[in-house]
C-alpha cells in the first residue's frame, strides 16, 4: 500500500520535473514546480513528517512559489527566444547528466537498499518540532530571523523604482 | 501490517476496505450537502441583502423564490461557455477548477460532532481527523491564491489583470494574520487537530473570551480571504467591471462563485470550531434529540457566521486598495504577534 | 516498507533534472527554478534519513533549508525585477557587458 502510494507520487513528481524542463514559458515550469512540491508533500506524509509536510504546502507551495508567478505576471515574461545552442551542450551535456544521475544513484542511493521504511515506524509530533526549534536549535533559529530581515531590506532596495532621474529632468525642464 | 485484517484507521479498528468506503460516503454526503447549501446560501444572500436595501430578494421562481437556485443552475449550464481568443487556455480552464477543488479540500478536516453509530458502523463525524487539521486548512488558503491569480494572468484582459494582481495580494498579505491570530487558540488548546480544540473547549470554556482579540483579527483577515465586502475591491463589480473573473462565462464563472461561497462556509465553520466550541450546548431531552443535537448546534453557529458574512455585505462600504493593504500589514499583524506574545506568556506562567 | 534507497533516488534524480534546468534553460526565471527543485530534492533525502534513524534533527534542517530558500527566492526575484528593467530581457546570456571581445 505504501509503495503504491510511494510509487505514483514518485512518477507525479519525476513528471513535474520533466515538465519543468520541457516547458518554454515560464509560468508553465513554475506551476509544474508547484506540482513537484505537492507531491513531495505527501511523500514527506508517507515519512511521518506530517508537520514539514504541510510546511511545505503553506510556505514553499504556498507563498515562494506565488511570489514566483507574480513577479513572472509582472514582468509578462514569456518564451525567450535566444541564439541557437550549441551542438556540443545537446551532445554531451544529457548523457553526461544521465550519467551523474546513474553514479548518483548508484553510489548513495543504493548501499540503503537494505533499510525499509515502514510508514507508521516513526511519526514526528509537531510538539517535538517545536522543541528541538527552541531549545536544541536556538541559535540557528535567531539567525534566519535576521536573514530574513537582511532579505526583506534588500528585496526592497533592490525592487524599488528610482527617482531621482524625473526629479532632475523635471528641474532641468523647469530651469 | 496483513493487508486485509483490522488495522487502526484513524480513531477505530477497520479493515481498509470498509475505511476507504466509509470515506467515499462520506464525502459523497458531504458534498452534496455543501453545494445545496451554497446555492440556498446565496439565496439567502440576495433576500436579506434585499430586505436590508427595503425590497424582497427573488420571489418569482416557487414560493418565496425557493426554486431560485435551481433556475440559476440551469441557466449556468445552459449558457454559451466562451473561451476568449487571447486566453492561455489551459490556464483558463484549470483556475476556476483549482479554486473549486482547493475550496472543497479543506472541508475533509471540518468535524460536525462527535461519534456516532449508524448501521452498525461506529464513526466519527468527521472525513478525517488530521493531527494537523488546522494546518491543512491553513495550507489550502495559501493555494486559494493561484486560483485568483492564474484566473485573472490567463484571462490576457487588463480588467483581469489588475483585479488578479489585487486579489492576489490581499489574500497573501491577509493570510498572514489568519495564521498568526489562529497561533492563540492553538496555544491554549496544546493541539492543531480540530477535534482536539473542540475538546479543549468542553464545559463551555470556549476561547472567544480569553481570545477576543484573536477572534476579530481572524474574523477580518477571514473576510478579506475570501474577498468579501468590505475587502471586495479585486472582483467589485463597479470598479474593475469584476475584476479577475470578468472573463468568465457559465459553467467557470459558476465554480468561482462555489468556491467563494465554500471558503464562507469553511471559514464559518473554522470560527465555529476554534472560538465558539463547535458543537458543544446544553444537552436535553429524549436520547434520539441528544444526539442530534450537538450537529445542530454546529449548525446554528455556522449559520450566525454566513448571517454575520451577509449583514456586512448589506451595510460596510468597500475599502480602497491602498487602506486595505495598510490595514493588513500595519494594523492586523503586530495585533496578532502581540496576541501570540501575550498568550504565550499566560500559557507559560501557567 | 519502501526502502530507503527509492527515496533516496527519488531525490537524486529530482537533484539531476534541477541541474539540467539549470545549465540548459535559457531564460533567468526557470533556472531560478530550477535551483529550487533541487533544493527540493535535497529536502527529500534529509526527511527520508531522518526517518530511518529515528532523529529529528532531518525534520528541522529541512525547515532551515525551506526558510534559506524563502529569503534566497525574494532577493533573487528582486535582482531579476532589476535586470529586467535595465536590459528589457530574461535571457540568460544578455548580461554580458562585461565579457571580453571575441575576436
Amino acid at each position: 500500500m505504501a509503495l503504491t502510494l510511494f510509487f505514483l507520487f514518485a512518477l507525479i513528481a519525476v513528471a513535474g520535473a520533466v515538465n519543468l524542463l520541457i516547458q518554454r514559458h515560464p509560468i508553465y515550469s513554475a506551476l509544474s514546480l508547484v506540482t513537484v512540491m505537492g507531491a513531495l508533500a505527501v511523500e514527506y506524509l508517507l515519512l511521518g513528517a506530517e508537520f514539514i509536510a504541510f510546511i511545505q504546502i503553506i510556505v514553499y507551495a504556498g507563498a515562494i512559489m506565488v511570489l514566483f508567478v507574480f513577479v513572472i505576471m509582472v514582468l509578462n515574461a514569456g518564451e525567450v527566444a535566444g541564439e541557437p545552442r550549441s551542438r556540443i551542450a545537446a551532445f554531451l551535456g544529457l548523457p553526461v547528466l544521465t550519467l551523474l544521475g546513474i553514479l548518483l544513484v548508484s553510489r548513495t542511493a543504493a548501499p540503503f537498499a537494505a533499510t525499509r521504511l515502514g510508514t507508521g515506524d516513526y511519526l514526528v509530533q509537531t510538539a517535538a518540532v517545536g522543541d528541538g526549534l527552541f531549545h536544541a536549535y536556538l541559535l540557528p533559529f535567531e539567525v534566519t530571523s535576521v536573514l530574513f530581515l537582511v532579505g526583506v531590506l534588500g528585496a526592497v532596495v533592490l525592487a524599488a523604482r528610482r527617482e531621482e532621474p524625473k526629479r532632475q529632468a523635471k528641474a532641468a525642464g523647469a530651469k | 501490517m496483513p493487508a486485509g485484517g483490522l488495522r487502526r484507521c484513524g480513531r477505530y479498528e477497520m479493515t481498509t476496505l470498509a475505511f476507504f468506503l466509509l470515506s467515499l460516503v462520506k464525502c459523497l454526503v458531504v458534498l452534496f450537502i455543501l453545494l445545496t447549501a451554497v446555492a440556498y446560501i446565496q439565496l439567502a444572500e440576495r433576500k436579506i441583502v434585499g430586505r436590508m436595501q427595503a425590497r424582497v430578494g427573488p420571489t418569482r421562481v416557487g414560493p418565496f423564490g425557493l426554486l431560485q437556485p435551481a433556475a440559476d443552475a440551469v441557466k449556468f449550464i445552459l449558457k454559451e461557455d466562451l473561451i476568449p481568443d487571447t486566453a492561455h487556455k489551459f490556464l483558463y480552464v484549470l483556475a476556476p477548477m483549482l479554486a473549486v477543488v482547493l475550496a472543497l479540500l479543506s472541508i475533509t478536516v471540518i468535524p460536525i460532532g462527535g461519534d456516532i453509530t449508524l448501521f452498525g458502523v461506529h464513526t466519527a463525524l468527521q472525513i478525517t481527523d488530521l493531527n494537523v487539521g488546522l494546518l491543512l486548512i491553513l495550507g489550502v488558503t495559501s493555494l486559494g491564491v493561484y486560483g485568483v491569480v492564474l484566473g485573472g494572468w490567463a484571462s490576457n484582459s487588463k480588467y483581469s489583470l489588475l483585479g488578479s494582481l489585487r486579489g492576489g495580494s490581499q489574500m497573501i498579505s491577509y493570510e498572514l494574520s489568519l495564521g498568526l491570530s489562529l497561533i492563540g487558540p492553538i496555544m491554549l488548546a496544546g493541539t492543531l487537530s480540530l477535534r482536539g480544540i473542540v475538546e479543549a473547549q468542553r464545559h463551555l470554556h470556549w476561547f472567544i473570551l480569553p481570545q477576543i482579540v484573536a477572534f476579530f483579527i481572524y474574523i477580518t483577515a477571514a473576510f478579506a480571504e475570501t474577498n468579501r465586502v468590505p475587502f471586495d475591491l479585486p472582483d467589485a463589480e463597479g470598479e474593475l467591471g469584476a475584476g479577475y473573473h470578468t472573463e468568465y462565462s457559465a459553467m467557470k464563472f459558476a465554480m468561482f462563485f462555489l468556491a467563494e461561497y465554500v471558503n464562507m462556509i469553511t471559514v464559518s465553520c473554522v470560527a465555529t470550531l476554534v472560538f465558539f466550541g463547535g458543537w458543544s450546548g446544553p444537552l436535553f431531552g429524549p436520547a434520539l434529540l441528544v444526539a442530534i443535537e450537538p450537529i445542530l448546534y454546529f449548525l446554528a453557529k455556522v449559520f450566525f457566521f454566513l448571517f454575520l458574512y451577509i449583514w456586512v455585505r448589506g451595510t460596510l462600504p468597500r475599502f480602497r486598495y491602498d487602506q486595505l493593504m495598510g490595514f493588513g500589514w500595519k494594523v492586523l499583524v503586530p495585533l496578532a504577534l502581540a496576541n501570540v506574545m501575550v498568550t504565550a506568556l499566560v500559557v507559560a506562567w501557567r | 516498507m519502501v526502502p530507503l534507497s527509492y527515496y533516496l533516488a527519488l531525490s537524486a534524480i529530482l537533484f539531476c533534472l534541477g541541474i539540467a534546468g539549470f545549465l540548459f534553460k535559457r531564460d533567468l526565471i526557470t533556472v531560478f527554478i530550477s535551483i529550487e527543485l533541487m533544493l527540493n530534492g535535497v529536502n527529500l533525502a534529509f526527511v527520508a534519513f531522518s526517518h530511518a534513524l529515528h532523529q529529528l534533527d532531518g525534520n528541522l534542517f529541512v525547515f532551515f533549508v525551506m526558510v534559506v530558500a524563502a529569503a534566497e527566492a525574494a532577493v533573487g526575484l528582486a535582482i531579476i525585477i532589476a535586470v529586467v528593467r535595465n536590459r528589457r530581457t530574461l535571457e540568460v546570456d544578455a548580461a554580458s557587458q562585461l565579457r571580453e571581445r571575441r575576436s
